[in-house]
């Protein structure tokens, strides 16, 4: 119900909302749905990945190269984009998997680094730092043109929609169910007979994917491909949008990409080091309040919040 | 220029890298093995030292100036990064995780605070000497085997006050743990943390003397290299980057193994760098780092069974 009403209420906000406020709420919400992403790992299966930009990556230039380089259309753009996340998540997943806790995030950021500067080095096809801007021919799906900000923002919805539903059904079905139980207990999950190292694999390259979806996504909607989304900052900021809105929550994600986005764009009118936000935000949560705004939620006021 | 003196050119810019690396992955290994936390922020405290460096010099010209910067760059840092392990890491009682999301929380932080009060510019700091000594190749010229000079072929004096200087740093650091009474109670720390507390040892205050123990000699590196490379606010990533790689092949918290890793790292990084491409190195090392992680967690050369 709440999350329908949420659904309801940012279609609403469509008719709504003054032009500014209405691109900013598009772009929260492809955000958000790289953040509903990222916590079904860290949220719900208990693993920190430093390098899931790789997996947003791998969505936004897999459409973007083949946009502009195979001369696709929209619709296989975004199938090449989501195609390609599947399998780098796949691979990052079967080689990190086989270490846990501190090791773990070492690894995934390793490999999102080494993901970042093959980006870099191919700058002759990727632009490197640069990036390209997207064709408006590419960014036209059944018809519909992606690039005006109406279409834009429905697109943006049903997307975010998609992974919230998606994110709650898995987290009600017995799958989801085992996966906080590994986090919770990995010994007892594991003595009960359940799989846990297949569960991981699942919850990750599930994670990766959504990631790469949001990331296909993203590149179509705002038309521009860079190596910027590839680097540690955008692995560093699903971490946080989920820390802030709660991990393990399923509206936390969005309440966190809203809350910091919306802080970043009114500190960026005071100061070019914005950045500095995200940094005493990250201590702050860790000192102050590890749960998170929906966490402390469910803690205070309602127990059963999914 | 032909290929040997140019290996040998390569070889010698490799030995400067892998010095200050030395030093700098020194204090990252020190800490997390002392202290059991990985600090992301390492490459910030590596680019205030440059930084200190560079408001020292401007204060104090000459020489002098330069000799003032080397001690105080690096106890400033080391009291901030004590004032950090106090005010953050304490309170998070080391937790593993959580002092990792802390410390991308510090990294920016610092990076920020940097860019709003010292600018975005990057600026040159001057060696306090700097004559250049060029090197003689063994050639067979036409009568013979003959010294010759090929042109480009040298070195300055100060990149060989490098080598020297972080040589004898790094003794000092070997003597200071294995023949003094605190680097007595800090290996015990790092040993037996619950019997070292069981025995009387204030552990909180040897994991304040570690943090800032090893933020400083970060800081001491970037003093040495900033003549040769200048002052930065982003200066940070590399270091960091680099040491991480050197702390994972030496063997998590072995300082043999860290100095041997930094050696062969930093070489290689100069040699692959001159003949090929460096973000290609850059690329090869990284994902080096990741294998090694899955396939040989203790490191290239640590001991089994850790």
């Amino acid at each position: 119900m709440l999350h329908l009403g949420l659904i309801a209420a940012l279609l609403a906000a469509h008719f709504l909302l003054p032009a500014y406020h209405h691109g900013n709420l598009a772009r929260v919400m492809v955000l958000a749905s790289y953040a509903l992403a990222y916590n079904l790992l860290f949220g719900y299966t208990g693993l920190l990945s430093l390098g899931h930009a790789l997996f947003f990556a791998a969505g936004l230039y897999g459409m973007g190269m083949g946009v502009q380089h195979l001369g696709l259309g929209a619709g296989a753009g975004l199938m090449l984009g989501i195609a390609s996340g599947a399998v780098v998540s796949a691979l990052v997943a079967a080689l990190a998997l086989r270490t846990s806790g501190v090791a773990f995030m070492i690894v995934t950021l390793m490999f999102a680094q080494a993901g970042f500067l093959t980006i870099l080095h191919f700058g002759e096809w990727t632009r490197g730092d640069e990036g390209f801007v997207l064709a408006q021919a590419g960014r036209v799906l059944w018809g519909m043109d992606l690039s005006a900000p109406g279409t834009r923002y429905l697109a943006a919805l049903v997307l975010f929609s998609i992974c919230l539903l998606l994110s709650l059904a898995l987290v009600r079905a017995p799958f989801g169910r085992v996966l906080v139980a590994i986090r919770e207990n990995e010994e007892r999950v594991r003595m009960l007979g359940y799989d846990t190292q297949a569960h991981r694999f699942a919850a990750m390259v599930a994670s990766g994917t959504m990631a790469a979806v949001a990331g296909a996504v993203y590149g179509m909607l705002f038309g521009y491909v860079g190596a910027t989304f590839a680097s540690v900052q955008y692995s560093i900021l699903p971490l946080l949008w989920v820390l802030l809105g709660g991990a393990g929550t399923v509206l936390g994600p969005f309440i966190g990409t809203l809350f910091m986005f919306y802080l970043i764009d009114l500190s960026s009118g005071l100061t070019t080091a914005y950045m500095l936000i995200a940094g005493v935000a990250l201590v702050g949560l860790t000192l102050f309040a590890p749960q998170g705004i929906m966490g402390e939620v469910r803690r205070r006021f309602w127990r059963g919040l999914p | 220029m032909e290929f040997g003196p140019h290996l040998m050119l390569a070889t010698l810019e490799g030995a400067v890298t892998a010095a200050v690396l030395a030093l700098t992955a020194a204090g990252l290994s020190l800490v997390f093995g002392v202290m059991r936390v990985v600090n992301i922020a390492h490459g910030e405290f590596f680019m205030l030292g440059a930084v200190l460096a560079w408001w020292v010099t401007q204060a104090v010209a000459g020489p002098w100036g330069f000799a003032l910067a080397l001690v105080v760059a690096p106890l400033l840092v080391g009291a901030l990064a004590v004032a950090a392990d106090v005010t953050i890491l304490k309170r998070l009682s080391y937790d593993p995780e959580r002092t990792i999301v802390a410390t991308i929380g510090l990294l920016y932080i610092l990076q920020q605070l940097t860019l709003m009060t010292y600018g975005p510019d990057a600026r040159p700091v001057v060696a306090p000497f700097n004559a250049r000594i060029a090197l003689p190749w063994l050639e067979r010229g036409p009568d013979g085997w003959a010294l010759t000079w090929p042109w480009g072929l040298g070195i300055t004096t100060w990149k060989l006050t490098v080598i020297g200087a972080a040589g004898a740093v790094l003794c000092a650091l070997w003597l200071f743990l294995a023949r003094t009474r605190v680097g007595l109670v800090m290996r015990a720390t790092q040993a037996d943390r619950e019997m070292a507390t069981a025995f009387g040892v204030p552990v909180e205050r040897v994991y304040a003397l570690t943090f800032g123990l090893g933020a400083g000699m970060a800081a001491l590196a970037a003093v040495l290299i900033v003549p040769i490379q200048q002052a930065h606010y982003l200066m940070g990533a590399d270091p960091l980057l680099l040491s991480f790689i050197v702390v994972i092949i030496g063997g998590l918290g072995s300082l043999p193994g860290t100095l041997l890793a930094a050696v062969l790292i930093g070489l290689s990084d100069g040699i692959i760098s001159v003949f090929f491409s460096p973000t290609l190195a850059k690329i090869l090392a990284t994902l080096l780092v990741a294998l090694v992680l899955v396939f040989r967690p203790q490191g290239l050369f640590g001991a089994r069974g850790r």
